[in-house]
């Protein structure tokens, strides 16, 4: 079984990346730019609502419900979804579902997919595997278009084109759409946009979606959207192919109330985003003749099996963490090695690919608690990093020093006498420890400046007096 | 080539709600969901209606508003006011509510090239939210397919106030029977914030999307 986020298996370690990611001041700018926008926005839109807290309570109380019981839900929505006139298709990995997708497309004999922005392809690549076919996939979100033409990475989950401005976004259109004249306002970018793909979206037989939300219920996809380039793909090729994740199932209909009022909010700061589709099956005379569903699990069930971290399954994917993240604020999303960055990707990508992998992500983090905060479905993130980061050390995955330091700590802090001691002999060695420091551990901190006199000490004169 | 896959397909199934409940273990068991946010409207008819407005003039929709019976020369004012003069309408429109003057075409399932080629399209709907500026298409016999309200660059909605809700979960309550027919909610034009966050109005749905709100 081959579990593959994106290309992250190869990418450089977050600390090396970042350090290179950090000289480039234009991205910064970019990056800074954009998140400030959205935090504002976002603050501003969820001020409003007095039921905010209720919300996310029950956001996260749905999504616990779901994942206690993924089986029956899973089967439950096969057979509503089968029942409407889709077809269920399962991938127990990125290779497998691209097979399955390729295959229907083939069958149809058709060359060419239009594709609406989903987190899920990029992560089996399979824009990659459907070019390595001959079939041509275009993605349609602006800013994914962008990325695709620029031959870029993505660096924000809901925003992939953040780290890029407006006069370099007009050179990719200029350069790669054959225009000679283009304007510099985004509404010209948007403009150019929509004539790029209008004569696709018409001609393109087979559209493919990613979901926020299955229904179990009813069957019903729900793709939460912008543009009206969703509309396009889920409503005007003959056959539909949507593939998501195990985890994006809600129980009821009723569910999407709650969802379709933190969503929006918490990604862009909009009370509600422009489109949101919501279909069931196949409609006659209304839309695809044929609708295909790829349920996709690529690790997902490992996440689930592990109690102490299930709950990074909850994520909706609104990157209000990444917007918030302090660290992500200064590096961007590149840094992260994986097309899911900032906090929700510093604990989904090492879980879902293998912790080997991705030993320096749980790191990318100083566990200041921001992103819990604005999780709309409450993802304790700093629990699961600290979680992380313990099962890193305990496979052997962490610096020596580190390794050697907690250990010697635990066996010190176990007993007042030894303590005692060994705070005696740190008092000693303050010198020379400052000298040399801690290999690997002090290249990116500072250490504490040690007291001439230990707590202890300064009490015992206390009590003397 | 899909024969093949199907076969494969079944054994991945099995496997992967295997690998679910061997995750899960057998504890499994209904987990609560307390539902504390807001599920019932706490504004008066005319705030209700007020808010609306006010998030639809947000999203820059042109509204307009009109008693029983004023349907008719309403929509010959939009449509004036924006210079149509030929648009689409859904087959079950009722023709009694439409002006003279503007020419009506009904979307007996044309080529979507023919509707890409047309001026805008109108239709009923069938509830909106307040909160949200919402409004919500079932995509009926007085809606139309999707395909209707989305390539057109243009979109004029009617909703009669007994169909305005003021919060989502009453606007998703709506729909009781017709939540399994596809569903589109609309909030203003198409737009997007990708580049450097900036709110751009109109990319690939109707650019313009104006709103009659008829008092019943």
């Amino acid at each position: 079984m081959s579990i593959r986020v994106g290309e992250s298996a190869q990418a450089a370690t977050f600390p090396k990346a970042a350090k290179k990611l950090l000289q480039n001041t234009q991205l910064r700018r970019n990056v800074r730019r954009a998140t400030d926008t959205i935090r504002g926005k976002r603050a501003k839109v969820v001020d409003e609502m007095p039921d905010w807290q209720a919300l996310r309570t029950a956001g996260q109380q749905i999504k616990k419900r779901t994942l206690r019981n993924l089986d029956s839900y899973l089967v439950q929505f096969e057979k509503a979804c089968t029942a409407a006139g889709g077809k269920v298709h399962w991938a127990r990995d990125a290779d497998e579902a691209n097979a399955i997708i390729i295959g229907i497309i083939q069958s149809h004999g058709q060359k060419e997919v239009i594709k609406v922005k989903t987190m899920t392809s990029d992560e089996t690549r399979l824009n990659h595997a459907l070019e390595a076919v001959g079939i041509e996939p275009y993605e349609t979100d602006l800013a994914d278009l962008i990325i695709q033409l620029g031959h870029d990475k993505p660096s924000h989950i809901v925003v992939p084109a953040l780290h890029k401005n407006k006069s370099e976004i007009r050179q990719i259109f200029m350069d790669t759409m054959g225009l000679k004249e283009l304007g510099h306002a985004p509404e010209d970018l948007a403009a150019a946009a929509r004539n790029f793909l209008r004569e696709r979206f018409l001609r393109v037989k087979v559209g493919f979606s990613g979901a926020n939300f299955a229904v179990a219920e009813t069957g019903s996809v729900c793709v939460v959207e912008s543009e009206g380039n969703g509309r396009m793909c889920v409503t005007l090729p003959d056959v539909l192919i949507t593939m998501f994740g195990v985890e994006k199932i809600v129980p009821s209909f009723d569910d999407l109330e709650v969802f379709l009022q933190l969503l929006p909010r918490s990604a862009t700061g909009e009370r509600m985003n422009p489109y949101n589709s919501i279909w069931t099956g196949v409609t006659p005379g209304d839309g695809p003749k044929e609708f295909h569903v790829v349920l996709l699990d690529n690790g997902r069930t490992k996440v689930l099996a592990d109690e102490e971290s299930r709950e990074t399954l909850h994520c909706i994917r609104c990157a209000a963490c990444l917007n918030a993240c302090p660290v992500y604020r200064q590096t961007g999303g590149h840094a992260y090695g994986s097309i899911y960055s900032g906090p929700i990707g510093a604990i989904l990508t090492p879980q879902l690919q293998g912790m080997e992998h991705s030993t320096s992500l749980p790191y990318a983090s100083s566990l200041c608690g921001a992103c819990y905060e604005v999780c709309p479905v409450k993802i304790n993130i700093p629990e699961i990093l600290i979680h992380l980061r313990r099962k890193i050390v305990e496979s052997g995955g962490a610096a020596l020093t580190e390794r050697m330091g907690m250990a010697v700590a635990g066996y010190t802090l176990a007993d007042s006498s030894r303590l005692g001691k060994a705070q005696k002999l740190v008092q000693l060695g303050r010198q020379p420890l400052d000298a040399i420091g801690l290999p690997g551990w002090s290249a990116a901190r500072d250490l504490p400046t040690i007291p001439t006199q230990t707590f202890r000490e300064w009490w015992k004169t206390r009590g003397a007096k | 080539m899909v024969e093949d896959t199907r076969c494969e397909v079944s054994t991945a199934r099995e496997d992967i709600l295997q690998r679910v409940r061997a995750a899960i273990g057998k504890q499994a068991a209904d987990e609560p969901v307390e539902r504390d946010y807001r599920q019932t409207p706490s504004l008066s008819e005319g705030e209700k209606i007020d808010l609306f407005i006010d998030r639809l003039h947000d999203y820059n929709a042109q509204v307009y508003r009109c008693g029983p019976g004023e349907e008719a020369a309403t929509i010959a004012e939009a449509l004036a006011a924006r210079g149509k003069t030929r648009i689409l309408i859904p087959p079950g429109f009722p023709a009694h509510l439409l002006p003279t003057g503007p020419t009506f075409v009904p979307d007996t399932q044309l080529d979507y090239r023919e509707i890409d080629a047309t001026e805008g399209a109108l239709t009923a709907a069938t509830a909106a939210i307040a909160m949200t500026g919402s409004l919500i298409l079932t995509h009926s016999e007085t809606e139309g397919r999707r395909a209707l309200t989305l390539i057109p660059d243009y979109h004029l909605c009617m909703v009669y106030t007994n169909q305005l809700v003021e919060t989502v979960p009453e606007g998703l309550r709506a729909l009781g029977g017709r939540r399994t027919s596809p569903v589109t909610t609309i909030a203003g034009p198409s737009a997007t914030a990708d580049i450097e966050m900036t709110r751009v109005k109109g990319v690939h749905g109707p650019r313009v999307l104006d709103v009659i709100i008829v008092a019943v």
